[in-house]
């Protein structure tokens, strides 16, 4: 036996079993799990098959749509904020404009304090910002308004407001990360293509729009994976704004917290797996749909 | 000539004000909460946190409290410390061992399994967090710390990473190995094993971090109060009846403190570890 184990043929699988193990019980039997009991209605001790009615009660569902709805505003907004934004910073952080001994040293404290908030844990960030976006008029954000002329508002309470404090803390978490990553791209980028489109008379933009962007590529359907997936699956951020997973009229509940809702809360696990199940449907398909659009899938077969 | 260098100073001057005013913006989050470390707690949960600080009302007193009558502050801080210890060794080790089955190796059905390691990496964890307590309620590890750590030690990501950092090792280290007669775990633990080192650093980072900051899943599976992990302890101070605003202001401060000082001393590490999803194989 102990023969066979060290034989170069078992070798492989003994290396990989950890990770086959893993699989086996923490992933597929859970999912195959959620896949059952998405059609039971569960009681303790008692599960009944009810076919499809977790889902066609879901689909008539009111809370749900709205969970939706704020998850998928979420995610455009943040893919509006955490793309475009970051990139320009990178690309500012990477320019020859800004060289030499001092403007080198205040892109490194820039550089490294973007990136501080991404250390901080969901809790800490969350109770910040709760506390920056209080109601009196001595709250922070409220002052801020305030020099405007604006009255104070009573920033989490509202749909909008509160929607704007969520996408704020996103911002100030991951504009430095995302940074970094399209950083490590523009540096991977050959220096000779900006000389030879300089030499044959290529404005900025145009090297932007040519290389740039074209070059980013591979960096920029990572993000924006990662983005889709982050912002459809938030929870946390809103748990903690709203100290808790109950926002007046829901306007910070998101498929993950309804999903948390109903399986925890409620302790309704048959109706939670189903929204665990159109989770799932939802981000594979925006997914691979985005994928395919942008030609990555394309790209790893030409290989 | 002369005017297009004047224009280029400006810009330069420009964009270095660019750069300060939004380090400035970044940091005040972080200000914050370390100018409200001196101030009242229940004060700061009714009027916000902002910029200023009354300097006459300012106080150790929160401080104080933190190292001298915390409760289970600094239990949770520990527990914390050693989870995200125990999460990252176990994880870099595990993960390391069958990143090399991986990648030195051909068998039966290693694409499908690799198939697996990238079907992991794209399901949304939270979609399968609640199938995934119940079985760990079944399995009998709810509040335990074997239920917090077990499902990520073979991490897919991690796995993903040493693979592709793998696939560069000359496969004549392992030949000599062989020829040199040691066993296929000896050539592992002895060759591969010590040429990893370089990955490991972001490896651990990126662990490090998630496990430091985890909050969803130990809230789930962790009950007892003295098992909670300092995320999980600073929510508990945040409920409706809940009059330890002090400690949480202070102790959310403290929290970060440890992890800015590591990233202080081993950035390059940091920013490695964080943007390693991006490397394409």
């Amino acid at each position: 036996m102990k023969k066979f184990l060290y034989s170069k043929k078992a070798a492989p699988y003994v290396f990989i079993l950890p990770f086959v193990v893993t699989f086996a019980v923490f992933w597929l039997i859970p999912l195959v799990k959620s896949g059952i009991m998405s059609t039971e209605k569960i009681l303790p001790g008692q599960e009944t098959f009810i076919g499809l009615d977790n889902f066609t009660r879901l689909f008539g569902d009111r809370v749900f749509k709205v969970a939706v709805m704020n998850s998928f505003k979420y995610m455009i907004f943040t893919l509006i904020l955490l793309i475009p934004i970051p990139m320009f910073l990178a690309c500012l952080v990477n320019s020859k404009l800004v060289s030499g001994k001092v403007s080198g040293k205040i892109k490194g404290l820039f550089k490294s304090s973007l990136f501080v908030p991404a250390l901080t844990s969901v809790v800490v960030a969350g109770t910040i910002f709760r506390l920056m976006f209080g109601e009196m008029d001595t709250a922070l954000m409220n002052q801020v308004i305030g020099v405007f002329g604006m009255e104070p508002v009573k920033w989490l309470k509202g749909a909008t407001t509160g929607f704007i404090a969520l996408l704020t803390l996103a911002c100030w978490r991951w504009w430095g990360v995302n940074m970094m990553y399209f950083l490590s791209g523009l540096q991977s980028i050959p220096e000779d293509y900006y000389e030879a489109a300089s030499i044959d008379g290529a404005t900025t933009w145009q090297k932007f729009t040519k290389i740039t962007i074209p070059q980013l590529k591979p960096t920029i359907v990572y993000v924006l994976t990662i983005s889709i997936y982050g912002g459809l699956a938030m929870f946390n951020e809103s748990y903690m704004l709203y100290q808790g997973n109950n926002s007046p009229n829901n306007i910070g509940l998101t498929i993950v917290g309804y999903l948390y809702r109903q399986g925890i809360e409620k302790n309704d696990m048959g109706y939670a797996s189903a929204v665990g199940i159109v989770l799932l449907v939802i981000v594979l398909a925006i997914n691979i749909t985005q994928l395919v659009a942008t030609g990555t899938f394309k790209k790893e077969e030409d290989r | 000539m002369k005017t297009k260098s004047g224009g280029k100073t400006i810009a330069k001057i420009f964009m270095i004000v660019f750069f300060l005013v939004l380090t400035v913006l970044i940091l005040i989050p972080i200000w914050v909460i370390f100018i409200g470390s001196f101030q009242d707690g229940d004060m700061l949960v009714r009027y916000g946190l902002n910029l200023g600080i009354d300097l006459a009302e300012a106080n150790l007193d929160n401080w104080v409290m933190l190292f001298t009558n915390s409760g289970s502050y600094f239990t949770w801080f520990f527990n914390s410390v050693l989870l995200t210890v125990l999460q990252v060794v176990g994880t870099l080790l595990i993960s390391a061992f069958v990143a090399y089955g991986f990648a030195a190796y051909e068998f039966r059905f290693k694409n499908f399994f690799f198939v697996c390691v990238l079907l992991i990496m794209s399901v949304p964890f939270e979609m399968l967090m609640l199938p995934l307590y119940v079985q760990i309620n079944d399995m009998g590890l709810a509040d335990s710390y074997a239920a917090v750590l077990l499902p990520f030690l073979a991490n897919a990501m991690t796995i993903f990473f040493f693979r592709q950092y793998l696939m560069g090792t000359p496969k004549e280290i392992i030949e000599a190995g062989r020829i040199d007669g040691a066993t296929e775990y000896g050539i592992f633990f002895k060759l591969i094993m010590p040429i990893m080192k370089p990955s490991f650093a972001a490896m651990a980072i990126l662990n490090g971090m998630n496990s430091w900051n985890n909050f969803l899943w130990p809230l789930l599976v962790l009950r007892s109060s003295e098992k909670y992990t300092l995320p999980i302890g600073l929510n508990t101070l945040i409920t409706p009846y809940g009059n330890n605003y002090d400690l949480l202001i202070v102790g959310s401060f403290f929290s970060v403190l440890p992890i800015l000082i590591l990233f202080l001393c081993f950035q390059k590490y940091f920013i490695e570890g964080m943007t390693a999803g991006a490397v394409k194989g």
